[in-house]
Formats: structure tokens, sequence, C-alpha cells
């Protein structure tokens, strides 16, 4: 087969590329709540990884006696916790662990989805069968209940964090990526393809997977979305990353201790970044989606 | 519909066979097995290969997994390490208490969700609808957890109407009689309900108003109220049905964490406890419940909507 050979049966991906992001780029920008979810993203990352750089704070040794201020205190605009950590400080320190962790989870778990689906719809029948039916085993449960046992067994570094909501997580795409795949199966590029001797991986790597990358761009922001959620669930309940390590969620399970008394700035600005970044993550996808849905209705 | 019927029952069979398996291979992904985690980090090998033996731990996986479906079939899933209870009567006791707190937030999502998402359909693209798609959205966004701190932090602390903790009764009699303590546990699940409800009450009634049906009945003079009683509402309340069914999975985690925030006396408050307690047969004994329920609630909405809607079966 010539190289030549090999560019013809995938016009789709090696010429349309350039135009076809900078016309996605276009439509994205156009669409209000998407760019405000991109504006809200950036956002919040600068102030999570950047903010430390002007306003120092000590986020490992506890200070009893500064515990509790309200915010507006001298050196703590939004007052310290219960174990005295400057409460902006701690906001960016546990939004880089959340953030992290969400964002390497949220493409690991599209990641392996994205491979498994196609491999699953590519190959059909009793492959196909015998993958999705364990997709459905492990989506009857909910993921939550998942995520909590496997965090019960192992206590969670930020690696091991980041694999055990990817291992949950992957579920969804892998379902959604299948369901591409074997649309895309009986294209007439595969059959080609498949005439010339390309084999299983190459039609999976080389051409389906390429071809649903709308679908899997677009899942992603989703997934990276539940994947920040999910820390903030699994932080909440007692069952992630140990402390001094935090996060926006375990922010906020330490601070139900203290609802009683009324110390709301221990709530409030966790509780509000993740609102945010979700909201964020899903405005940012639908914006794609609809970017992705126009290249699709052009061609 | 015979046909439709084998071939549904079937695959939730073999769904709820691997569902098994994936809780039988969870259990054997304990650190240094089960023993290590009943006996504690101080056990001697002596003492693991002991206990092992006893509890049959020493044999080929294969054999095991058939012990284990063998008691599961008897209804046998095992002691709590903690609780000197077995998972079994543990479950049974806490499994009701956690369908009064779900079923009293479903109504009280239906009872809200339904007139919202009419509303919005009714006046689309006005005020009221923007402002009720935004506040959707942001219940989207919310985690469950950080709406429930913020009800306490104003209907507990601030103006002090119910308190923040659920009702401790043993009885279900008991729970029903301190409504004020169920409010809050209830509204905080309720709301992402709500949320989702809403948004597809709206669309669906959106969808029946554009069909022919419609446009005969306002031929024929019929009132708007009276279409959409008669004509829309019936319409688009059978899909929701089977919504239901599908949000099962997230009502049960919502449960998880509404329950072990107000300390409502569930099973979702058993998980929790047990999470925290290391108590492996509780949690993998209540993974392996709400994996059932969650793949036998599927099935049904499936039958359910086959039998309301003859087109379904057909496809399938």
């Amino acid at each position: 087969m010539t190289a030549a050979a090999v560019e013809a049966t995938q016009p789709e991906a090696a010429v349309a590329t350039p135009s076809l992001a900078r016309r996605t780029l276009s439509v994205f920008a156009r669409n209000k709540l998407a760019l405000l979810g991109a504006v809200l993203l950036v956002g919040l990352i600068a102030f999570c990884f950047l903010g430390p750089l002007i306003h120092h704070t000590d986020q490992v040794h506890t200070d009893l006696s500064q515990a509790n201020l309200a915010p507006g205190s001298a050196g703590h605009p939004l007052g310290t916790t219960d174990l005295g950590y400057d409460m902006l400080g701690r906001l960016m320190y546990g939004g880089q662990t959340s953030l992290e962790v969400g964002l390497a989870a949220g493409l690991l778990a599209t990641l392996f989805g994205t491979v498994y689906g196609a491999v699953a719809g590519y190959f059909g029948g009793w492959v196909d069968a015998a993958m999705m039916r364990i997709t459905d085993a492990a989506l009857a449960i909910p993921a939550l209940f998942l995520l909590v046992v496997v965090a019960a067994i192992i206590t969670p570094s930020k690696p091991v964090l980041i694999l055990i909501i990817a291992s949950v997580a992957w579920l969804s795409p892998a379902r959604l990526i299948r369901g591409e795949a074997l649309a895309l199966r009986s294209r007439d590029y595969i059959h080609a393809m498949r005439l010339m001797g390309g084999g299983g991986s190459r039609a999976v790597f080389q051409h389906i997977v390429p071809n649903a990358i709308g679908t899997v761009i677009v899942n992603a922001t989703f997934q990276i979305a539940d994947a920040i959620l999910y820390v903030a669930y699994l932080s909440f309940l007692g069952l992630s990353i140990p402390p001094p390590a935090a996060d926006w969620g375990s922010m906020l399970s330490s601070g139900i201790t203290y609802t009683q008394v009324g110390y709301w700035w221990l709530i409030f600005p966790p509780g509000i970044a993740i609102v945010l970044v979700v909201a964020a993550f899903n405005f940012i996808g639908d914006g794609l989606r609809d970017a992705f849905d126009v290249r699709l209705q052009k061609n | 519909m015979t046909r439709f019927l084998i071939k549904r029952v079937g695959q939730a069979v073999i769904v709820l066979f691997l569902v098994s398996i994936i809780v039988f291979v969870l259990l054997h992904l304990l650190p240094g097995g089960p023993a290590r985690a009943i006996l504690g980090p101080t056990a001697t090998p002596d003492s693991i290969a002991h206990f092992n033996h006893q509890q049959g731990y020493d044999r080929s996986l294969p054999v095991q997994y058939v012990q284990y479906l063998g008691r599961l079939l008897t209804g046998d899933l095992g002691e709590s390490y903690k609780l000197n209870q077995s998972v079994t009567s543990l479950i049974g006791e806490r499994l009701p208490k956690t369908l009064v707190l779900t079923g009293l937030a479903i109504v009280l999502a239906a009872i809200l969700a339904i007139p919202l998402g009419i509303i919005q359909a009714v006046r689309r693209g006005k005020a009221a609808d923007y402002v009720l798609t935004g506040a959707a959205f942001l219940a989207y966004a919310t985690p469950v957890f950080f709406l429930g701190l913020i009800l306490i932090l104003v209907f507990s602390q601030q103006l002090q109407i119910f308190p923040a903790e659920a009702p401790q009764a043993d009885t279900i009699g008991g729970i029903l009689s301190e409504l004020p303590a169920l409010v809050l546990p209830v509204v905080t699940m309720a709301l992402g309900i709500i949320a989702a409800f809403s948004r597809y009450m709206r669309s669906a009634v959106l969808d029946n108003l554009s069909e022919e049906y419609v446009r005969t009945a306002r031929a024929k003079g019929q009132s708007e109220a009276r279409i959409m009683a008669r004509h829309v509402l019936r319409n688009a309340l059978i899909p929701l049905a089977t919504l239901l069914g599908l949000y099962l999975p997230t009502l049960i985690s919502g449960a998880l964490v509404v329950e072990s925030m107000f300390n409502y006396p569930g099973m979702g408050l058993l998980f929790w406890n047990s999470a925290q307690g290391s108590d492996f047969p509780v949690l993998l004994g209540v993974t392996l419940v709400v994996g059932v329920a969650t793949v036998i609630g599927s099935l049904i909405t499936d039958i359910a909507y086959a039998v309301l809607d003859p087109r379904i079966r057909s496809v399938s």
C-alpha cells in the first residue's frame, strides 16, 4: 500500500483539520454561555495556580491561635478555618487538588472509554455483546457506591484517587463511543481499508477514533465536570486524600461541624467554587457540542 | 410482547450475574484479603491462614464464587464485622427508612416539577422560562451536600425553623411523626430531582403542544386548560415514569449523601458508617443490593414502557 493510497482513504482527517478546527472555534466563540464558561475556567485556574504567588500562606502547619477568624481579619480576607489555615489560601490550595484530580481522571476515563467503546463497536458481534454487558453491570452499581467501596479499601493518594475515579468514570464514554463506532464501521472508507488488508487496530486508531473525535472531546468536558464532583463527594464523605491535603470537598466537610455556630465562611467559598467550575465545564461542553454539530451538518 | 419480555428479562439476569461477579472481585481486592480486614493489622500469618481456612477463603476462586453465589441465593450476605448482626437483617432494618425518605422526596419533586415544567413550556422564551432554566442549570452544578449545608445554615442556624438532624426514631411511624425534622433532608434530596424533572416536563409539554391532536382540540373550541389537562399532560406524564427508573442510581447516591449529612438512620448512613469503619461485608452487601435494585428498576421501567407504548416493543 503506497502512502498516496493511505492518504486517499482518510481524506476527512488529513485535509480538513485546520479549517475544521477554526470553524469549530468560531461557532464556539459566538456562544455566549460557552465563552462565559471558558472565561470562568481560565479565571479559576489562574486563581488556584497563580494566586498563591501573590497571597502567601502556610497550608501545612496548623495555628490554633488563629482558628475560626471571621472574614476581614488582618491578613485573612476570607477568615481562617478551624485549624487556623488562611481560608483564601486554602481555597487556592484545595482548588489545585480538585482541578488536577478532576482533569486527570476525566481525561484518563475518556481515553480508556474511547478505546474500549471503539473496539467493541468496531468488532461487533459477541465481542461487543460481552464488552457491553460488562459496562452494563458496572453501570448498574451507582458510581458513588463503587467509589466509596474502592476508597475504603485503599487510602487514596493523589495518583490513586485519579485512578479510582477514572476506573468508574470510563463507562459512559465507552458506551457513547461504541454507538459512534457501530455507525462508522459500515462506512465505505472502512470497507476500503479492510480490502487493502488493514487490521482491527488500524481501523480503531486511524479511522474510528479520529472520526468520532467531536463526540470524544464533548464527552471529555462533561467527564471532567463529573470527575470534579466525584472528588468533592468522596472528600465530603471523608474518603479522599487524608489531611493536611485539602480539596474543595474536604473543606466543606470540615465546615459542616460549624454550621450550628454560623461560620458561613467555611461553607460558601469552597461550595461556590465547586458550582462555578462544574458549571463552567458544562457550559463549555454544551458550546462544543453545538460547534461540532454545525461541522457535521456542513459535511 | 412475549419475545420482548423474554429477551429483556434474559438480559437483566446476565447483568445481575455480572454485578455479583463485580462485588465478588471487590471482596478479593481487599488488602491482605478479608482476613486482614477482620483480624486487624497485627494479625499473625498463622491466624490469617486459620481464618482463611475456616471461612473457605483458601479454596480456588471459582469454587469460592460458586459458594458465594449459593449463599446469596439463600439471602445470606454475611455477618457485619462491627455490629454483630447479619448483613441481611441490617439492610432489612434500614432499607424501608431509605425508601420513606426517597419516596417523600420523589412525591415532593413531582408536585413541584410538573407545574414548573408546564409554566416554562407555556411561557416559553419569556422571563419566567429564563429564570427557571437558569435555576435548573445552577441546581445541576450544585453538589447535594453544598445544597444541604446552605439549607442548614439558613433554616436551622439563622431562622431556627427546622432541626439540622433527621428523625432518629426506630420505626417508620416514629420517623413520620417528626415531620419538622424530615423537612431539610427531604427538600435537599428533592431539589436535584425537581431540576431534572422540570426540564423534562418543559420539553415534553412543548413536544405535545405541537401535535395535531392539540390543534384538533383547539379547533373544536376546547379551552387551553382543558387541552393541557386532558391531552398534553396525559401524554407527557407516561415517559416521566421511565425517567424515574433511569434516575434510580442518582436517587440512591443522593440518599447516601443526604443520610450521612443529616444522620438519617437509613441504608445510606449504614453504608457510610461501614466505609468509615472498614466493615466490608456490609459495604459489599449494600453495594450488591443497590446494584440489584437498579437492574430490576430499569427492567420494570422498560416493561412498563413497552406495555404503555406499543412502538417500543416492535422495534426491539
